[in-house]
C-alpha cells in the first residue's frame, strides 16, 4: 500500500457511494441496538427489497448519532433528515414516503437546527452518521488513514511529536496530562522493545464516549496508536478493553483484520521501515483497571492492582519497557491534528484546554446522550442548550462530572468554563467525559451514597485508606441516611474522607472521597438536617464535656 | 462528701474486676477515699443517680448491658471503659463474625448435655444483641483503660489522677492491648 | 557516586543517589512507622503509615518509595500526618478480628505496637467483624486470615526469597484475601516447600507455628534481609534487629 493507492481506494468508494441516490445511516451503537435499531434495519432492509429500491438506496449502520435518548435513530444522508424514535412502522414509511415518494415523514423528524446539535463541535466524532462503522473502506473515503501515511512518508518521529505538542492536546482520560509530552519521553527512552497502549477500559457509570467512538469509528483509534507507535518507536500496540463492551470490541477485532489486509497494520506500513501490530486484551471488568498502572499489569496477565508511580509507564511500562498509555479519545484526535495541523487544533478551544471533549450526558436531563463540544464552553451551555435542562416540573441542582471520582457543580458555578483547570476550581474534573445531571428531585447526601459505594466496591484492596477507608465512608453515608449520625459522625467523615484523598496509592482511592467532599462543600445542609445535634436523645453523646463534681474534686 | 465511685459488670469475665481487687492493700486506702456505691462486689440492686466515676467492665452483648450502659452513662458524670472488652470488644465479641443463630444453635443446641433449646421465651433472660459491641459503640465514654485484664497498677494510676480531680491520661506504657 | 543533602525534620542529611527516604531516616535512627515494608524484599507501598509531608506540595508521599532530591524539606511528624496515622492504625483494627488477648504473638506483634506508637486508646470506626477463614492443613503452621492486614510480606517473601510463590491474593476492596496457590486449603499446596520464611515475616499472628499459645510466638522478621544480602553481596552479617 503506497499513497497513491489509498488515495485511489478511497476514490473508488466514493463513486461507489456516490451511485446510490440516497444513503440511510441507522445508528448501530448499543443505546440504539438497546431501543430496537436492529428490527428497523430488517424491515428497512425488507422494504428497500420488496420496492425494489436497493439500487437507488443504500442502508448502512453508523456510529451514535448523539440524542440516545430518542433512538432507535435514522439519518437519510443525501437530504439530510434525523429521524427519532423509530419503530419498524416508522422505518417501512421511511423507506416508502421518503426514500420511495421524496415525502419526509413528518412525525418521526428531529430538528437538526436544534441547539442539541447546533452547540457542538465535532472531531472526534466526525464520521458518525457519516459512515458505515465496519467498513474500512468508508474510513478511507471520509480521509482516513492519511494522517499515517503523511506522517510515514513524510515526517521525522520528532516532527509527530512536535505537532502534537504544538497542537496542545491532553490526556482525555481525565488528567490531562499533556499527550506530546508523554510521547516525547518514550521517544527519548532507550530500549529494544517499546509499547502503545490504549486505554479503553472505561468504567465510569453513565459514561460510554470511548465505547461509542470503538463502536463508531474504530479505525479513527488504531491509526491513531499506529502514528503514536511511529513518533515512539514503538511496533506493538494493546487495546485494552473491557468485557463488558462485546460490540466495541468485535468491531475493533474486525476493524484490524480490515486495516491488517491492506497493509496499514502490519510490517512495513506504507513501505516504510515501520512496523505495527495491535492486538486487543480484554479485561474481566475491575474499574481500578482503568488505572494506567494497573491496567498494564493487568495486560501482562497479571492481578490488576496499581502500583506507586514513579516509575511512570513512560519509563518503566508494560514489561519493564518506555510505554504510551492513552485513551480512546487521545488516539482518536491524533489522526485530525496531522491532517489538519496543529494549528488548526489549537484555535480550538481554550488556550490551556486546546480542541474539543465528548460527553456521556446521563441523568435528569431532557436529552441524554454523546456530545462533542470545544473545551472552556459553559457548563449551562452543556446542561441546558444541549441536554435540554432537567425533566418539567424540576431544577436543575448540580452537575456531576467526573465519574465517582468527579464532584458535584451546583447552580452558583453553572457558567464555569468547562476546562481541565476550571472545573478543578470547583472540586470536580474532566475525568473521561461522564456528565450525570441531578435535579431537585435527588438528595445530595443519596448521590455521594452512590458514588461511595461505587468506590468501595471497585476498591482493588492494596492500600489500606483506600480498602478500609471507602468502607467507612460509605458505612457512615448510610448512618446518616438513617438519621443515626451525630455532628461527631459527621466531624469524622469529613476528617476520614481528608485522609482517603491525601493518602492512598492511587488515583481511584485519592479520588474516591470527592463525591462526599463536592457535596459536603455544596450541599452541606441536606447533610446537617440528617444529623442529630449533639446530645439530643438516643445519641451516643449525650454528656457535656466531663467534669468531676467540684464538690468531689474538692474533697479528694 | 467523698466521690461516689461505681463499678459495673456487663459482657467480660470479671477478670477486670479481679484485678481491680488486686490493688490489695491499697484498697483500704481507696476505701477510706471513695464510696463505692454501686459494684458486683457490693450488695447494691439498683444503680444510683449522682455517680462520680464508673467503672465498665465488658462489652455491651445483650439487652441487659445495653440498657444498663444508658442508665450508667445518664447517672455518671465520667464513664471509663475498664478494660479489652469494654474498649474493643475483645473475646465477647468473637462471636460477631458468626450470625446470631449459629451462636446460639451451637451453645444451646449442640453443646448441650440435656433439654436442648434456645432460651428466647423467657422474659427474664436478656437477648443477645445482634453483634456484642465495644462500650463507645453506645455510650459516650470518657476514658480508656486497656488491657485484659488492666494491671492493678493502671487502675491505681486512673482512680488516683480521678481523686486528685483530673481526668487521667494514661502513659504510653499504660497503653497496652492484650 | 554523587551524594543528595536535604532535611529531615530541620536537620540536614546526606543520602547516595537512590536512597529512599526511608532507608535514609533509618540509616539516621530517625524513626517512621512503616507495616508493610520489611526490609529485603521489594517494597509495596501499600500501608501508607510512612507517608511524609515535601514542602512545595500539598500531595504526602510514602517514604519508602520517595526518593530525596537535593536541597528536598521532609517532614515526618506533624500534626496531621500523626492525626492520619493514627487513623490508618484504626482503620486496620476495625477491619481485621484482632482479640490481642487470645493471639499467639500478643506481645511481639507489629500491629499492637503500631497501636502504642499512634496512642489508639479506642477506634472511632464501627468494627466490621468479618468473618474470615483459619486454615489449619498445614503440617506446621496455621493462617490465620482473621489477624492478617494484607501488608503481602507473605506473598513476597514467598515469590522472591523463596521462588515458590505459595501465596497469592484473591478478592478485592474489602474482601481481598491472602489465599495459599488456586485457592486452596494450604496443607494441599504442592508448591509449598514448608519453609516457614511468611510465618517468620508476617507481622501479626495471621501465620503462626502449630503449637504455640498466647504471646508464646515469637518472630524473627529481620532475617530476610540477612538472606537477601548473604545471597546478593556474599556478606554474612546480622543486621537484623535495628527497627524491632
Amino acid at each position: 500500500m503506497t499513497l497513491e493507492d489509498l488515495r485511489e481506494l478511497a476514490e473508488k468508494e466514493q463513486t461507489r457511494q456516490a451511485q446510490f441516490e440516497h444513503r440511510i445511516l441507522y445508528c448501530s451503537s448499543a443505546g440504539c441496538v438497546s431501543s430496537g435499531c436492529d428490527a428497523v434495519k430488517t424491515e428497512m432492509k425488507k422494504a428497500l427489497e420488496e420496492l425494489g429500491l436497493t439500487k437507488k438506496c443504500e442502508l448502512v449502520g453508523t456510529g451514535c448519532l448523539g440524542l440516545c435518548g430518542e433512538g432507535p435513530l435514522v439519518f437519510v444522508h443525501s437530504d439530510p433528515t434525523l429521524y427519532q424514535h423509530v419503530d419498524a412502522a416508522a422505518a417501512r414509511r421511511i423507506v416508502e414516503e421518503h426514500i420511495g415518494q421524496g415525502k419526509k415523514v413528518q412525525e418521526n423528524i428531529l430538528d437538526m437546527n436544534d441547539p442539541f446539535f447546533s452547540s457542538q463541535k465535532k472531531i472526534v466524532l466526525e464520521n458518525m452518521g457519516n459512515i458505515n462503522a465496519e467498513s474500512i473502506e468508508e474510513y478511507i473515503a471520509a480521509g482516513g488513514y492519511e494522517a499515517l501515511a503523511k506522517a510515514l512518508t513524510e515526517m521525522v518521529p520528532e516532527e509527530v511529536v512536535g505537532e502534537i505538542r504544538k497542537a496542545g492536546l491532553r490526556g482525555r482520560g481525565g488528567a490531562g496530562y499533556p499527550t506530546g509530552l508523554k510521547w516525547d519521553i518514550v521517544r527519548k527512552g532507550v530500549a529494544d522493545q517499546k509499547y502503545v497502549v490504549c486505554n479503553a477500559d472505561e468504567g465510569d457509570p453513565g459514561a460510554f464516549m470511548d465505547r461509542s467512538v470503538l463502536e463508531g469509528d474504530p479505525h479513527r483509534v488504531l491509526e491513531g496508536m499506529a502514528i503514536a507507535g511511529y513518533a515512539v518507536g514503538a511496533s506493538q500496540g494493546f487495546v485494552y478493553a473491557r468485557a463488558e463492551y462485546p460490540l466495541a470490541i468485535d468491531r475493533l477485532k474486525t476493524a484490524i483484520k480490515q486495516a491488517e489486509r491492506l497493509g496499514l497494520l502490519g510490517n512495513r506500513i506504507f513501505e516504510s521501515q515501520f512496523n505495527f501490530r495491535i492486538d486487543i486484551r480484554i479485561g474481566a471488568g475491575a474499574f481500578v483497571c482503568g488505572e494506567e498502572t494497573a491496567l498494564l499489569r493487568s495486560v501482562m496477565g497479571r492481578r490488576g492492582r496499581p502500583k506507586v508511580r514513579p516509575p511512570y509507564p513512560s519509563e518503566k511500562g508494560l514489561w519493564g519497557k518506555p510505554t504510551v498509555i492513552n485513551n480512546v479519545e487521545t488516539y482518536a484526535n491524533v489522526a485530525p491534528i496531522l491532517r489538519n495541523g496543529s494549528a488548526w487544533f489549537s484555535a480550538i478551544g481554550t488556550q490551556k484546554s486546546p480542541g474539543t471533549k465528548v460527553f456521556a450526558i446521563a441523568g435528569n436531563v431532557k436529552r441524554p446522550g454523546l456530545i462533542e463540544v470545544p473545551m472552556g464552553i459553559a457548563l449551562r451551555k452543556i446542561v441546558f442548550d444541549i441536554g435540554g435542562g432537567t425533566p418539567e416540573g424540576t431544577q436543575f441542582k448540580a452537575a456531576q462530572a467526573g465519574g465517582p471520582s468527579g464532584g458535584c457543580i451546583p447552580t452558583e458555578h453553572l457558567d464555569i468554563p468547562v476546562d481541565y483547570e476550571s472545573l478543578q476550581t470547583v472540586g470536580a474534573m474532566m475525568g473521561s467525559g461522564g456528565m450525570i445531571i441531578i435535579d431537585n428531585t435527588s438528595n445530595m447526601v443519596e448521590v455521594a451514597k452512590y458514588f461511595s459505594e461505587f468506590c468501595m466496591d471497585e476498591s482493588c484492596g492494596k492500600c489500606i485508606p483506600c480498602r478500609v477507608g471507602t468502607k467507612h465512608i460509605y458505612m457512615m453515608l448510610e448512618k446518616i441516611i438513617k438519621g443515626d449520625a451525630t455532628e461527631e459522625d459527621f466531624e469524622l467523615l469529613k476528617e476520614l474522607c481528608m485522609m482517603v484523598k491525601e493518602t492512598s496509592l492511587c488515583g481511584l482511592g485519592q479520588s474516591a472521597p470527592n463525591g462526599v467532599l463536592s457535596t459536603v462543600r455544596f450541599f452541606k445542609d441536606e447533610y446537617l438536617v440528617k444529623l442529630k445535634k449533639s446530645g439530643a436523645p438516643g445519641t451516643i453523646v449525650n454528656q457535656p464535656a466531663a467534669e468531676l463534681s467540684p464538690a468531689a474534686a474538692k474533697e479528694a | 462528701m467523698k466521690p461516689r465511685v461505681a463499678t459495673a459488670w456487663l459482657g467480660g469475665c470479671s477478670g477486670c474486676h479481679m484485678s481491680f481487687l488486686d490493688l490489695d492493700e491499697r484498697l483500704i486506702e481507696l476505701a477510706e477515699k471513695i464510696d463505692l456505691v454501686y459494684s458486683p462486689i457490693a450488695d447494691v440492686k439498683e444503680f444510683p443517680e449522682n455517680v462520680d466515676v464508673t467503672l465498665v467492665e465488658g462489652a455491651v452483648a445483650n439487652s441487659e448491658n445495653e440498657e444498663m450502659a444508658h442508665i450508667i452513662r445518664k447517672n455518671s458524670r465520667i464513664v471509663i471503659a475498664f478494660g479489652d472488652c469494654a474498649t474493643t470488644g475483645n473475646v465477647t465479641a468473637m462471636r460477631n463474625s458468626f450470625p446470631l443463630a449459629e451462636v446460639q444453635n451451637r451453645s444451646y443446641i449442640d453443646l448441650a448435655d440435656k433439654n436442648p433449646r434456645i432460651p428466647d421465651e423467657y422474659v427474664t433472660i436478656a437477648q443477645l444483641l445482634k453483634t456484642a459491641k465495644p462500650l463507645h459503640e453506645i455510650i459516650k465514654v470518657d476514658v480508656w483503660l486497656h488491657g485484659c485484664p488492666p494491671t492493678a497498677d493502671q487502675i491505681w494510676f486512673a482512680i488516683s489522677e480521678l481523686l486528685q480531680g483530673k481526668i487521667p491520661v494514661l502513659p504510653p506504657a499504660y497503653l497496652r492491648y492484650g | 557516586m554523587s551524594v543528595i543533602t536535604f532535611i529531615i525534620d530541620d536537620e540536614h542529611y546526606s543520602a547516595k543517589e537512590g536512597d529512599t527516604i526511608l532507608q535514609v531516616t533509618r540509616d539516621n535512627k530517625i524513626h517512621i512507622p512503616t507495616l508493610c515494608y520489611l526490609d529485603g524484599l521489594s517494597t509495596f507501598g501499600a500501608c501508607r503509615l510512612c507517608v511524609v509531608e515535601i514542602e512545595g506540595s500539598p500531595k504526602l508521599f510514602p517514604a519508602c518509595t520517595t526518593k530525596p532530591t537535593e536541597g528536598m524539606i521532609v517532614r515526618t511528624k506533624t500534626d496531621r500526618l500523626k492525626r492520619y496515622r493514627r487513623m490508618i492504625v484504626e482503620l486496620l483494627a476495625s477491619e481485621g478480628n484482632h482479640q490481642c488477648a487470645v493471639c499467639v504473638v500478643n506481645g511481639h506483634c507489629e500491629l499492637q505496637n503500631l497501636a502504642y506508637e499512634v496512642g489508639l486508646d479506642h477506634v472511632r470506626f464501627p468494627y466490621l467483624f468479618p468473618h474470615k477463614s483459619l486454615d489449619a492443613t498445614h503440617k506446621e503452621f496455621v493462617m490465620d486470615r482473621n489477624r492478617c492486614v494484607l501488608c503481602t510480606r507473605c506473598v513476597r517473601v514467598c515469590h522472591e526469597v523463596e521462588g515458590a510463590h505459595v501465596w497469592d491474593i484473591a478478592g478485592r476492596g474489602i474482601n481481598c484475601e491472602i489465599i495459599a496457590d488456586l485457592n486452596q486449603p494450604w496443607g494441599t499446596s504442592e508448591s509449598c516447600t514448608s519453609c516457614g520464611k511468611c510465618v517468620r515475616v508476617c507481622p501479626t499472628g495471621a501465620l503462626f507455628e502449630k503449637g504455640a499459645s498466647i504471646g508464646e510466638m515469637q518472630k524473627e522478621r529481620g532475617f530476610i534481609k540477612f538472606i537477601v544480602n548473604a545471597r546478593n553481596k556474599s556478606e554474612w552479617v546480622h543486621t537484623a534487629h535495628e527497627e524491632e
